[in-house]
């Protein structure tokens, strides 16, 4: 049974359509609304305001703090500023990914790390030697992020922290409405927006006062179901659909490296040992076998397979994430889209898919299965760089 | 001597039917003999108190063959298996640790006592997955032989290697490491918690006259895993109606092929002449006829008892006399006016799998302690199952069964084995002394108790030993060593004298699949 989050006596309140599901041993609400569509749209046009405390966060200080970091990660977290936040992954010896998260340096030696899974006992076993301390602060510390347009007017009301000075990927702390907290400028919409981390104690204070100070913006309580459509447009992979924990792959073909995941930005090989750094040399070198691409399946083709049946195209508002083969030109199996969703923003059959190397350059001609009918098809997709929608407004 | 059957089995417990069903679903004309007035063997069903079923012995099904029961088609036949899902270990003042199916809910109970074990629990379930699936293709098969230059012989190790290859080398050092290790070794290589650690260190001992501590146990743990894995297609349950719900219903298949099955028909010997078994002497001295005669029973049994020595040779007589049986486990079975309750526990979700009185690895170490100098252990490793929850037809409405499988109860006492009798009832004071300090007023809910020991389960059930698993499940005595080296193929020295019991590979538990095994082997061996 999952348990509720630091939130639970709002969004349980909120959420009349009572479609949740477990997310990380929390409860989380897929929509609020039976449709998770005005929730979509508030993300792009107004604001969305998710509770994403199931992620797991862990506080990790001590005086070898950033040394540990940068021998856990792909990244050097000893270059990291304070006040900065920065994306990474973190690898096995095999240089197949772990996790992924965000890293913020909190203070000279204090960072905050989250990861989709529980982690503590990987980052127990890599800091042998340092001089660290580890904290799973994922049950005392709630997190909502606060998405959209309007994120920043509507924060700007209720926070002492400077909005106007706290740029793409900063953290800094402050209150809200008298709460200490965290507010850094991070989230997983691909939009404007920010990230809340609040003690246990203030939660629902904090929640409040957002909501209060989101009437008129426009502000919506938003669920994953609207936060997975945005995701996939802003192209961000998900451990657990696009690919899988290392530690959790019964085949060494269901593991992926950095490089093929699209997060070969995020590592540093030129400097001390790091787990997994010899091998990501070796694939560096080598070049990564597979790469992880956007897909535009064509609207055209689509119509046209429905339309042999009388039928218009059939899709969901929701993104699918249970996995599709994709074809070469000649309907040989090549690879597999992993998630997707129609982009109501684009009008936009859009797909993540992971790819041979051979077919991942921009604008290759693929086919991606479709049912229509009940019975399968293909139509033709191009291979585009991700993400497919990346507004100024998010960095600006 | 009358008819002449194409086959006699010997023995009415679960591999004797599955092995007689697939002999007559094969077109044979085949007799079951059961010596008890009841059939099932060590798997049946038992009234010992009015309106109270008991499974008196085998308690749980465990890695029951998917492939029976469809080839069979049990299910039609009456059998139902019902999920165990939950394991919880009680502790004193303390509510203990619960496994539930759902993972997150087992990552917070472990983090109670080690937030480190708790995540690496499923990865430790990930790579007992991966060693499993090779272990797997082993029990489905007759055991490789390596002592043979058959070329089919080498071609199915040369596959079982090419198996073990493609795992890569974390699953060949893992085996290696399974092979050689004690369970609290090799479970040390993931847990730190005492707490976790030993109910899980159990599986690895459970009918061994072994220690958690004892080098070789560790490989028992995955006959365990092969069950968690089986699980998803959950043929590791409770049995409705009991075990003996699976033995009727084998019994049932059976004779829906034409078999014939006769109770209170106890077999005294088997007759041989020239080397070759040609049928049976019952108790009262009636003679029974048959091409072929196939034992259930044990090896001890069949060689040295219903055939006698003299037909082997002298080397194959010592293996068997070597062959290691010494039941080291009891049962304890009690029907009760009330569920019990533990120390912080609500509701009965808790109740509904398997309950380990195994509060830490020296606490079972302490009861092989015990074990090993001739006694039963006073504060024993316990398995409780409470079957009427999952099934309110074995007892009345709100009374249950606590079903207790206890171990050291050791078959060689020091003071002599056939000093069990007058032993069996302090025996008993101790289980339910040891239960009853994790549920206060559990005396007071009795209502009868019955006490197993493995004295009872030679003398009754005719397990020598009273071992179990009619032999140690030990890496000495499985695979192609199960019973002898050379004879793991279900035929024996004596022609037309073929065994099916679970001391053949690669028996253990309610699989079934000796039985299964072993009527393929001799339909495809032509002698039929």
């Amino acid at each position: 049974m999952p348990e509720p989050s630091v939130f639970h006596s709002r969004t349980a309140q909120l959420c009349t359509s009572h479609r949740w599901k477990d997310w990380g041993g929390y409860y989380a609400v897929c929509s609020y609304d039976m449709s998770p569509e005005p929730e979509y749209q508030a993300f792009r046009h107004s604001a969305g305001l998710i509770d994403v405390s199931p992620l797991f966060k862990y506080e990790i200080a001590g005086p070898d703090a950033a040394a540990f970091l940068s021998r856990l990660t792909v990244k050097d977290a000893t270059k990291l500023r304070v006040g900065r936040v920065t994306y990474l992954c973190w690898c096995d010896d095999d240089g197949k990914v772990i996790d992924d998260g965000t890293l913020s340096r909190l203070g000279e030696e204090h960072f905050r790390l989250t990861a989709a899974e529980p982690s503590l006992h990987w980052l127990a076993s890599v800091s042998r030697g340092f001089r660290v301390t580890i904290e799973d602060s994922s049950a005392r510390l709630g997190t909502l992020a606060l998405q959209g347009p309007e994120s920043r007017r509507i924060l700007e009301r209720v926070t002492d922290v400077d909005l106007a000075a706290l740029k793409f990927f900063r953290v800094a702390a402050g209150t809200l409405a008298g709460v200490p907290v965290w507010i850094s400028r991070t989230g997983y919409t691909g939009d404007l927006g920010y990230e809340i981390w609040v003690g246990r104690d203030g939660a629902e204070r904090v929640y409040d006062a957002i909501t209060e100070a989101g009437r008129g913006h426009g502000l919506l309580p938003a669920g994953l179901d609207a936060l997975d459509v945005a995701r996939i447009e802003a192209g961000f992979v998900m451990n657990g659909v696009d690919y899988f924990s290392a530690h959790h792959c019964l085949t060494e073909s269901r593991k992926s490296s950095p490089f093929e995941l699209g997060l070969g930005w995020t590592v540093q090989l030129d400097r001390g040992p790091f787990v997994g750094q010899a091998a990501l040399a070796r694939e560096k070198q080598r070049g990564p076998r597979r790469a992880f691409v956007g897909l535009d399946v064509s609207w055209a083709q689509l119509e046209e397979v429905f339309a042999r049946y009388g039928l218009p195209p059939e899709l969901s508002l929701h993104a699918w994430r249970d996995g599709r083969p994709v074809y070469d030109g000649e309907e040989r199996w090549i690879g597999q889209a992993t998630s997707g969703a129609w982009s109501p923003t684009l009008k936009k059959n859009l797909a993540l898919a992971l790819l041979p190397a051979g077919h991942a350059a921009t604008g290759t001609p693929v086919r991606c299965e479709v049912t229509a009918e009940y019975r399968r098809h293909t139509v033709a997709a191009r291979v585009v760089k991700p993400p497919f929608f990346d507004p100024e407004r998010k960095r600006a | 001597m009358g008819k002449r059957y194409d086959a006699i089995v010997v023995g009415g417990g679960h591999n004797g039917l599955i092995c007689a069903a697939y002999l007559a679903k094969a077109g044979r004309d085949v007799l079951v003999l059961e010596k008890r007035d009841l059939l099932g063997g060590a798997a049946a069903t038992e009234e010992l108190y009015p309106g109270f079923h008991f499974s008196t012995c085998s308690y749980v099904v465990s890695l029951f063959r998917p492939s029976i029961l469809r080839e069979l088609q049990l299910a039609r036949h009456g059998m139902q298996l019902l999920p165990l899902e939950t394991s919880f270990t009680p502790l004193a003042g303390d509510p203990g640790l619960c496994r539930w199916p759902d993972p997150q809910r087992s990552r917070r109970e472990i983090s109670r006592f080690s937030a480190r074990d708790a995540e690496v629990y499923p990865e430790f379930s990930l790579a007992m997955t991966k060693m499993a699936q090779l272990a797997r293709s082993i029990v489905d098969a007759p055991a490789p032989d390596p002592t043979s230059w058959n070329p089919r012989e080498l071609a199915r190790l040369l596959r079982l290697g090419n198996q073990l290859r493609r795992g890569g080398a974390e699953v060949m050092d893992l085996n290696l490491k399974l092979l050689t290790m004690s369970a609290v070794d090799f479970l040390e290589r993931w847990f730190e918690s005492d707490v976790l650690k030993a109910p899980m260190a159990v599986s690895g001992i459970i009918g061994t006259y072994l220690g958690v501590r004892s080098p070789g146990t560790a490989y028992v743990l995955l006959h365990h895993y092969m069950g968690e894995i089986d699980g998803a297609f959950r043929s590791w349950g409770y049995s409705k109606g009991g075990t003996g719900g699976v033995s009727l219903a084998c019994a049932r298949a059976a004779e829906s092929h034409g078999a014939e099955i006769r109770t209170g028909a106890a077999v005294e010997r088997v007759l041989v002449d020239n080397g070759r078994a040609r049928g049976v002497v019952l108790a009262g001295g009636d003679e029974l006829s048959a091409r072929t005669v196939v034992s259930s029973c044990d090896p001890r049994l069949t060689f040295l008892g219903l055939v006698g020595a003299r037909h082997f040779d002298e080397s194959f007589v010592a293996a068997i006399e070597r062959y290691k049986l010494r039941g080291s486990s009891g049962k304890v079975n009690l029907a009760v006016d009330r569920l019990p309750e533990f120390f912080g526990r609500e509701g009965t979700a808790h109740l509904r799998g398997d309950i380990a009185i195994a509060p830490g690895i020296d606490y079972l170490e302490r009861a092989y302690d015990e074990a090993k100098y001739g006694d039963f252990s006073k504060r024993p490793y316990i398995n409780v199952v409470i079957p009427s929850l999952l099934d309110p037809s074995v007892a009345p409405p709100g009374k249950h069964i606590i079903s207790m499988f206890v171990q050291y109860a050791p078959y060689h006492l020091a003071e002599g084995a056939e000093h069990w009798p007058e032993k069996r009832e302090a025996f008993g004071d101790a289980v339910v002394d040891t239960l009853a300090e994790y549920c206060p007023g559990l005396e007071e809910s009795i209502l009868f108790r019955h006490v197993l020991t493995p004295w009872d389960l030679e003398k009754e059930y005719g397990l020598s030993e009273g071992n179990i698993f009619q032999g140690e499940l030990s890496l000495d005595q499985l695979l192609f060593q199960r019973p002898a080296a050379g004879w793991s193929r279900y035929r024996t020295p004596v022609r037309n004298l073929w065994t099916c019991g679970s001391g053949t590979h690669p028996g253990g538990g309610i699989m079934g699949a000796s039985g299964q095994l072993a009527a393929a082997a001799l339909l495809e061996s032509g002698e039929l």
